[in-house]
Parts: structure tokens; C-alpha cells; sequence
């Protein structure tokens, strides 16, 4: 029996009993379109997550002061004093594959304008740190090399702080503002970059000369941190190896001593959060699978109602000459007909659910091939497999007895 | 040999229903000639119906042989029987069991998609043959439901005819039908047999119907009691004539 009129006997059969075949199948578009939506917003929450460490700035790697080690004292982190502007200087010089190095100390501030003021954090940096941050200026210059050697009382705001202070979209180039009760010449503001991976804003910041910050806001010889970025292709375990060794031996620390500093990248951050979100997709994808797994359920059910239903059909059939094989293929096919349909909507009904979640919801929703294809692929397998024991017992009827069914 | 359609040696069947043995069929042999219109009678539980699946290949004798057409197909698989069933043998059964929503002309076609490959229009014309040659050549695509009970009956016929069997079995192919439909029916098989030379074995319980035939084989106890030509046989075109007239005198 040729391919064709067994898809055709398969579709004549489910359109019989339009209503029945349209419920069954609601079973496994549901579960489809659920895998789909799904994994659309763990995909979509992935690279959301994704697209922000980038615009952190990629081949980017921070030294802490402090440890997050274990050891027999443990002080929070800046609450160690070892780490200086010497050693970043030593960094650029002695370890390979670096590009931009920016040494930071922080404060927190209360800022004055004219009109307004607001609290913030003050960050201390280097002039590389647009470089590394890869973080251009929406008006202005940034600070040189120059106002890092002689502490200069220069600023670059962050979009949001210039909204708090002068007014969204203007440009204080040249303005003054106070910090702890200095003046400080705004250069320039800087382009608006949004949330940070579940970090602050980004944008809520002033930038000023990290020797400005040490001097004639702390007070401080030492640094909080040092930022940096790596040239491309230069490994980050390399580079962290190399740097923990030159701090180890320029903080003259023993060996078996803790180190008095943290290295880490935001590649490691980003996969760290990305595996998580990888997890939970998974997890909401599995709970999804459920679904798909109840609706073969209802497959099978309808196809065994089905075979009880044409037991004299099945009869007659085998008494003009069909084979066991022959009625176990109409009914194995009625069964994957039914899937695929169901899954094909499905799909389509996932597509559709997910551009409204990302629409509605203003999430990131990304419906990847993978997850259609899947999701496809699972509805075909469960008509196979939940449809094969019906059709295997309408094979197995005995022609006699299948005619005389009432 | 090979001169007989039917040739059945000491045909015995057994079912087993539980521990118990329950003996159908208790070695029958007899011979059926190509061309032969033979009924088979007897009250129920006598065997008759179980010697008629055996012989359509629906079942295995326990034990003897059969020979169809000369071939030997009582140690046949289950796959090679239903081949044989589809190439050698028309059924025609009591209750049409035809397929519902399905037009007579797709009715008509199905033992052909069990059989070697032929092409849709083939089968189409093949079919609309086999529904004319039953006078429905007008009705090809109306549905069972649009049709009366006789009607019904002609296109199961036409369906058992399609794929030209040598042997045409009807098990009480007249119980759903009225006296004068039932007439209709049995002038079909008697043309069917005259004209094609086909072999017809008919199941029935109606002594009436059953002088149809050229020839009644009595079952009883699951065996063969009774094998003789119908003395006075009945031409359905006669009856036909004979029914109207009395109708008509009824009325009148």
C-alpha cells in the first residue's frame, strides 16, 4: 500500500471526527507552544544577561583589594591597604598581553550644582577607562594622564547624575560643580550605558582622576581596585596567573598566605550567569514537557477509542486483503498526522505567545530554532510512541472476531 | 485436481475456549467445481460458518487440508493468506460493512490498495466497472447512509468483485434485506454465476434463498449431512415476476 493513500485513509479518518481530533491535538499545541514560550524567555533572559556584561566592556578583568579567601582573619574587601597605583604601573610593565589598565578608588558623595544636588558614587579611574569600558562621551573630553599626575579637580558625569543635576539632555561642559566642598570642573558627560547585570546603574556615577579621589577626597595612598582589559585572544586564566604572582611577590606575602587581592573577569561573571539562567531554562522547559507528555496521553486514549470504535472496519479491511502491517501503519500514521498537526500549530501558537509576552511583558523573548525543532521533534516522537500500542492492537485483532464486533 | 475451485480433505477446527476443546468442524471433504453456486445450510452452531472462514482464508484448519484453485493454503502464514484473500476470494457479509462517509466508489476501490500496486485512475475505472456491472453505475458517489439496504448489499458486491476472485463467498447476504430486495440480490449472483462462471458459496438458513443454487451442502454437528443439486431451482427473474404479481393481486 503505497505511502500516499495511507496519509490519505490517515486524514480522511481524523476529519471524520473533526471536533474529537481538534481537542486531541489541543493537548499537544499547548505543550509545544509551552516548550517554546519557555525556552524563548530563558533564551531571551540568557541574552539579555549576555549583551549587558558586553557592554561592561569584553576582555575586561578587575583587581580587588582584600581576599575572598578563607583564612584565619578575614577583612572585608577595602579594608586592605596593599594595593597602589605602584603596582599598577608594575602590571603594565611586567605582565604581557594587558592594553589599558585603569587603577580605581571610590567614594561615596554628596554632589552640588548650582540648582540641585545628589548623592552618588564618585568613582577614582584612570584615562583609559572609556577605553576599557568601552564607553564613549555623549559631550566633551575626558580626563588626560596630566589631571591623574597633578590630581586635577575635573569630571566626567554619568547620564544619569547630569539629569539629577543640569537636566536630561543638556551638556554642563564647562560647569562647575562641588564634591566634600571642592569645586570641580565638569569635561564632559558620558554616554548612557543602563542597568549593569543585576548590578546598579551604570549611568548614576562621576568620574574623576583616582589620585583626585585618593588625595582630596580620602586621603588614601592605596587603591580599591584596578581595572583592565586584555589584548584579543589572550587568554584570562594566563593573565590571572601572571598577575596573582607579580602582586604576591610585590606584596612580599609568603607562600600558604592568603592573597590580599581578587582577580576575576567578567567573562567568568557573565558564564556564571549564564549557566544559571541556563538552569532555570531548562527547568521551565522540563515543566513544559509535561504537558507535551499529558497531551500524547489523550493521543493515545483517543487512539484506542478509535481502533475499538472500527473494530469492523479493521475487519473488513483485513478480510479484502490487508495486512497485520497494513493496519498497524493506518493507525500508526493517524497517530503522527495528529502529532504533527498538533505540533505545527503548536509552533505556530509558540511564535505568537512569545512575541506577545516579549511585547506585553517587555521581556526578551527569542524563540530559537533549537527549541522549535525540539519541541517538533518530542510531539513526533510521543504520536509514535503513544500511538503505537493502539495500532498495535488493531493489528493484532483477529479478522473473524472484528467482523463480528458490535 | 487442479480441475476443482474447492478441494477440502477431512477440514477439522478445534477452539480452545478456556481448558475446554470445542470441536466446530469434524472433518469435512468435499469438492467444489470451478463455475458451482453452492449454498451451505444448517441451524447455527452446526459448523457452517466455520468451514466458510476456513475456506476464505480468515482462519486455519486444525487440522487437513485445503486446496484452492489447485494450491494447497491451509499451512499458508498469516501475510500469504491475506494476499490470497485479496486476489482470490469476494466477501460479501449480512450487515454491507461498508465504510461509513465513504462514497461506494471509494468503497469499491479499497481491496485494490492491498493489492500490487495500481495507479488511482486504474483503480477508478476498475471500480466504476464493478459498480455498473452491479447496476449502481449511476450512484458511485453516494455515501452508504444515501443508499437503501439492497443498494448497499450491490455495492459490497461490487466491491467483493473488483479485484476479479475465482471464488465468492456470501454469508447470509439476504438477512438485512426485504423479500424483494433479497430477490434482487440473488438474480445479482445468479447472473454473476452465469456470466463469469464465477464459484459461489452462499451461507444462508432460508431454504428459499438457498434454492438459489445449484447445489446445498447440509451442516449439522460439524458435519457434512446433506450434499444435493437443488432439484426445482429458482431463476430470481421468475420470482421477481411471480412476487410482483401477487402484490399486485393483494392490492387489487
Amino acid at each position: 500500500m503505497s505511502a500516499l493513500v495511507t496519509l490519505n485513509i490517515a486524514v480522511s479518518a481524523l476529519r471524520r471526527n473533526a471536533m474529537r481530533t481538534a481537542l486531541t491535538a489541543l493537548g499537544l499545541i499547548i505543550g509545544v507552544a509551552a516548550v517554546i514560550v519557555m525556552v524563548a524567555i530563558g533564551s531571551g533572559a540568557r541574552s539579555s544577561i549576555e549583551s549587558r556584561i558586553r557592554s561592561a566592556g569584553t576582555n575586561v578583568v578587575t583587581i580587588s583589594a582584600g581576599s575572598n579567601q578563607f583564612g584565619p582573619v578575614r577583612q572585608g574587601s577595602g579594608a586592605t591597604t596593599t594595593l597602589t597605583a605602584a603596582d599598577a604601573d608594575a602590571i603594565a610593565r611586567e605582565v604581557p598581553g594587558i592594553r589599558y589598565i585603569s587603577p580605581g578608588a571610590n567614594a561615596r558623595q554628596q554632589i552640588v550644582a548650582e540648582a540641585s544636588n545628589w548623592n552618588t558614587q564618585v568613582q577614582g579611574a584612570g584615562p583609559d577607562l572609556p577605553a576599557i569600558r568601552a564607553w564613549s562621551l555623549q559631550f566633551g573630553t575626558f580626563f588626560s594622564s596630566q589631571d591623574v599626575v597633578t590630581a586635577a579637580k575635573v569630571a566626567v558625569l554619568g547620564s544619569v547624575v547630569r539629569d539629577q543635576l543640569f537636566g536630561p539632555g543638556t551638556d554642563p561642559t564647562g560647569a562647575t560643580i562641588r564634591i566634600k566642598n571642592q569645586p570641580f570642573r565638569v569635561l564632559g558627560v558620558l554616554t548612557s550605558k543602563g542597568q549593569a547585570a543585576m548590578g546598579p546603574d551604570q549611568d548614576d556615577t562621576i568620574i574623576v582622576p583616582y589620585s583626585t579621589v585618593q588625595k582630596k577626597l580620602l586621603g588614601i595612598t592605596h587603591l580599591q581596585n584596578i581595572t583592565l582589559s586584555t589584548a584579543d585572544g589572550v587568554p584570562f586564566d594566563q593573565v590571572s596567573d601572571n598577575l596573582t604572582v607579580l602582586l604576591r611577590t610585590r606584596h612580599q606575602l609568603t607562600a600558604g598566605a592568603p592573597d590580599d587581592f581578587t582577580v576575576r573577569s567578567l567573562e567568568e561573571m557573565a558564564s556564571v550567569l549564564t549557566s544559571t539562567t541556563t538552569t532555570m531554562t531548562w527547568l521551565l522547559a522540563s515543566i513544559a514537557a509535561v504537558s507535551l507528555l499529558v497531551g500524547g496521553i489523550g493521543i493515545m486514549n483517543i487512539m484506542l477509542v478509535s481502533v475499538t470504535e472500527r473494530t469492523r472496519e479493521i475487519g473488513l479491511r483485513l478480510s479484502v486483503g490487508a495486512r497485520d502491517v497494513d493496519v498497524l501503519l493506518q493507525f500508526l500514521v493517524e497517530a503522527l498526522v495528529l502529532s504533527l498537526a498538533g505540533g505545527a500549530l503548536g509552533v505556530a501558537l509558540g511564535f505568537a505567545a512569545s512575541y506577545t509576552v516579549s511585547r506585553v511583558m517587555q521581556w526578551t523573548a527569542l524563540v530559537t530554532p533549537g527549541a522549535v525543532l525540539m519541541s517538533f521533534g518530542c510531539a513526533a516522537a510521543v504520536g509514535i510512541f503513544f500511538g503505537f500500542y493502539p495500532a498495535r492492537k488493531a493489528a493484532a485483532l483477529d479478522p473473524i472476531d472484528a467482523l463480528r464486533y458490535e | 485436481m487442479s480441475a476443482h475451485a474447492l478441494l477440502v480433505r477431512d477440514l477439522a477446527k478445534t477452539y480452545h475456549v478456556g481448558e475446554v476443546d470445542v470441536p466446530a468442524l469434524r472433518g469435512v471433504s468435499l469438492s467444489i467445481d470451478p463455475g458451482e453456486f453452492v449454498a451451505l445450510t444448517g441451524p447455527s452452531g452446526s459448523g457452517k460458518s466455520t468451514f466458510m472462514h476456513l475456506i476464505g482464508c480468515l482462519d486455519r484448519p486444525t487440522a487437513g487440508t485445503y486446496l484452492l484453485n489447485g494450491r494447497d493454503v491451509s499451512r499458508l502464514s498469516k501475510r500469504e493468506l491475506s494476499a490470497v484473500r485479496n486476489h482470490d476470494i469476494g466477501f460479501v457479509f449480512q450487515g454491507f460493512n461498508l465504510l461509513s462517509r465513504t462514497s461506494a466508489i471509494e468503497n469499491v476501490e479499497l481491496p485494490m490498495l492491498y493489492g500490487p500496486a495500481i495507479s488511482a485512475k486504474e483503480r477508478r475505472y476498475r471500480a466504476a466497472a464493478a459498480l455498473k456491472a452491479v447496476g449502481l453505475g449511476s450512484r458511485m458517489d453516494h455515501h452508504p447512509n444515501q443508499l437503501s439496504g439492497g443498494q448497499q448489499q450491490r455495492v459490497a458486491i461490487a466491491r467483493a468483485l473488483v479485484n476479479n476472485p475465482s471464488l465468492l463467498l456470501a454469508d447470509e447476504p439476504t438477512g438485512n434485506l426485504d423479500s424483494r430486495t433479497s430477490i434482487e440480490v440473488m438474480g445479482i449472483f445468479q447472473r454473476l454465476n452465469a456470466e463469469r462462471q464465477i464459484t459461489i458459496v452462499l451461507v444462508t438458513h432460508e431454504s428459499d434463498i438457498a434454492e438459489y443454487a445449484t447445489r446445498i451442502i447440509g451442516f449439522r454437528d460439524g458435519r457434512v449431512r446433506l450434499d444435493q443439486p437443488v432439484a426445482k431451482r429458482r431463476v430470481a427473474s421468475d420470482e421477481l415476476a411471480k412476487f410482483d404479481a401477487e402484490l399486485e393481486e393483494r392490492s387489487a
